[in-house]
């Protein structure tokens, strides 16, 4: 620890000073912009922060719980923001705001398909969860199972999906600020990197927490800003909706297809398979279900679920307001024109909300949103690299291949060493995949997530004949047939590999993987005569006690 | 846990009362949550000019507006039912049961 501490302000200094480095050189590639100075001087003021956050934490920071779950000492208030900050990543922020300034009405169908999962993880997760789980969801699959098959199975899909994230975020981030900051996208992705290293190795949970927490109230302010600043500007000052959306179909040449759902769904079998998918994919997540570790109890555990589906819900409004308010603002203004990239924009569809911070607040509000959104990939990278070092430490190596027999210090300092190496692993992957098509990468994370992980984590708290041969099998079926329905599906056989029409129809599987998965921890369990099964049948009656109850549960107040 | 803790938990009415109204309550809120998310992207798989009719006669604003922004706002909604009743009710009787056996 004292190494840690001793080599901590020089890093810090080091980090900064190369990134004013990085910063001012090397700009006469094309496709950059130019040097945004206010951007640079916020974005800076927020990296000093977090890293003052971070050593702040790292003070703290002391014992496996304080790494893994904050202490358990975060409030439903601010876990309930946190959790919002991971939902409202780069992609949901530019992603769909980008969507609607292109396609008007279909971009509200991704954002309310990713809501609507929260409720259901209040009902029938969150508070078992809480009452269950330790630092990862592997502790509840894990309960009363054999743990050594089941810990390998719930890290490796934890894992698959936390670098298929991963991946998608790293790109994200190297585009945005290449074209923020005018900075080269192999240093921005090594940037990312080594910032995320620092926060999660020196700051563990509770530094990740904060950043997340401080991102989500900067990126709250600054949405609102720009949203009800567009809709001020593109309604003629009138605040009216509809005066604005009148103004977008002009804009449009009078096309009122925007005002309506459009191509994305068309299919009703695909549009049932993509609910399940962002709806049930969203329980699945191993970054957000390990927030509600970091909680002291169940009812706390509640109260952020509230408060998270308050904020993402109205993030999402505002998306909304953004893209229509991109439409009016964006559209026939010469300054923001780039006939080359998609939607008519600089920078292509996905700088539309970028774009509409400079026509309604100039460079400076542009340079509080480019920095913002900077802030976004960092926090968001962080939450998810603390989620698959803790994969590899906590459920790999302690409770894998050390079986348990391992001390605290020597389990944090191994996930200390998972997240260098994740890192890193980022890093290569963000360089590796920059002129890759990523778009099936979200298919296939939330067809994992809601395949792989969720069936084994619903049925583990609510099916007391499950066993342990039904899980493994229900879950690797789930993992394998969701990751071969994806490579087989349109996105990748047809758009990706061009291998000519797809075996799959279907661009989300979920709903015959997560069916597979179901029917094969069901008919796997019931098949299960053994004397182990036995046993887990009878365990249930006492984890049933402890998750309904949260007696017994870790760090649960005493009595 | 220790057994005994478990079984006077278990022989507990109220901890039935609590299992049975909870998890009721839980499903029947989740079966809500799922028929009002797939009515909105079923009808929009099925009937999109539904969704694109104007509001109020001559609007630009569509019928899908309220109607997605209703779903958001519904999914609030239901979380604030629920924490409502888990708080009044749920609470209440597992701090009774922890009274009784602890």
């Amino acid at each position: 620890m004292s190494f840690w501490k001793r080599a901590f302000p020089t890093l810090l200094l080091m980090l900064v000073a190369g990134s004013a480095l990085a910063a001012g050189g090397d700009l006469g590639a094309v496709k950059k912009a130019e040097v945004n100075i206010p951007a640079i001087v916020m974005f800076l003021v927020f990296v000093a922060a977090t890293l003052g956050i971070t050593y702040w934490a790292a003070q703290r920071t002391k014992t496996a719980k304080d790494f893994y779950a904050a202490g358990g000492g975060i409030t439903g208030f601010q876990n309930g923001l946190a959790i919002a900050g991971d939902y409202m990543s780069a992609a949901s922020f530019l992603g769909i705001s980008g969507l609607v300034f292109l396609n008007g009405y279909d971009g509200v169908i991704f954002s309310v398909g990713w809501l609507v999962g929260w409720p259901i993880i209040m009902f029938l997760i969150a508070e078992q969860l809480r009452n269950l789980g330790k630092y990862t969801y592997a502790d509840i699959v894990a309960y009363r199972f054999e743990r050594v098959p089941m810990r390998t199975l719930a890290a490796t899909a934890a894992l698959i999906v936390v670098i298929l994230y991963l991946i998608g975020q790293m790109v994200g981030a190297g585009k945005l600020i290449q074209v923020l900051f005018g900075l080269d996208y192999t240093y921005a992705v090594i940037i990312v990197g080594i910032l995320i290293i620092l926060y999660v190795t020196f700051g563990g949970m509770l530094a990740t927490t904060w950043v997340q927490i401080i991102k989500a109230c900067l990126l709250l302010a600054g949405a609102t800003i720009i949203a009800f600043g567009a809709l001020y500007l593109a309604s003629d000052g009138s605040m009216s909706p509809e005066r604005m959306f009148a103004k977008a179909v002009e804009a449009r040449k009078g096309d009122l297809s925007i005002m309506g759902p459009g191509k994305l769904v068309s299919d009703p079998i695909e549009a049932i398979s993509l609910g399940l998918a962002l709806m049930f994919g969203t329980a699945g997540l191993p970054h957000i279900l390990m927030r509600f570790f970091t909680v002291s109890n169940a009812i706390e555990a509640r109260k952020s679920v509230f408060y998270a589906t308050g904020w993402i819900g109205y993030f999402y409004i505002l998306t909304f307001l953004m893209g229509f308010g991109a439409i009016v603002l964006l559209t026939g203004h010469p300054e923001f024109a780039d006939p080359s990239a998609v939607g008519g924009i600089k920078g292509g569809q996905n700088m539309a909300a970028v774009n509409l911070s400079a026509a309604v607040g100039g460079n400076l509000l542009l340079g509080f949103i480019s920095a913002v959104a900077f802030a976004t990939i960092l926090a968001v990278v962080s939450g998810l690299t603390l989620a698959g070092a803790s994969a590899i430490s906590h459920d790999l190596y302690a409770n894998v291949f050390a079986h348990g027999n391992v001390d605290e210090q020597q389990e944090v300092r191994v996930s200390k060493m998972a997240t260098v190496v994740l890192g890193i692993i980022a890093i290569l992957l963000g360089i590796a995949f920059e002129k890759q098509n990523i778009a099936y990468l979200v298919a296939l994370t939330f067809s994992v997530a809601a395949s792989a992980n969720f069936p084994i984590l619903l049925m583990s708290i609510y099916y007391g004949k499950m066993t342990t041969r039904g899980a493994l099998i229900g879950g690797w079926l789930g993992l394998i047939s969701a990751t071969v329905l994806v490579i087989v599906g349109p996105t990748v056989w047809k758009e990706i590999l061009q291998l000519g029409d797809p075996l799959f129809g279907y661009k989300y599987p979920a709903f015959i993987s997560m069916t597979i998965a179901f029917l094969g921890i069901w008919i796997g369990s019931i098949m299960d005569n053994s004397e182990r099964a036995k046993k887990e049948h009878e365990a249930f009656i006492a984890q049933d006690v402890r998750c309904q109850t949260g007696i017994g549960a870790e760090g649960a107040a005493s009595h | 846990m220790q057994q005994d803790l478990v079984h006077a938990i278990k022989s507990n009415p109220k901890y039935h009362e609590l299992v049975s109204k909870r998890s009721r309550f839980a499903w029947i809120m989740s079966v809500v949550m799922l028929v009002i998310y797939y009515a909105f992207i079923l009808t929009i798989a099925f009937d999109k000019p539904f969704m694109a009719t104007p509001l109020w006669s001559g609007s630009v604003t569509t019928v899908g507006i309220p109607i997605g922004i209703g779903v958001i706002i519904s999914a609030f909604i239901l979380t604030g039912i629920y924490i409502r009743r888990a708080n009044a009710v749920f609470d209440k009787l597992n701090r009774e049961i922890k009274e009784e056996v602890l």
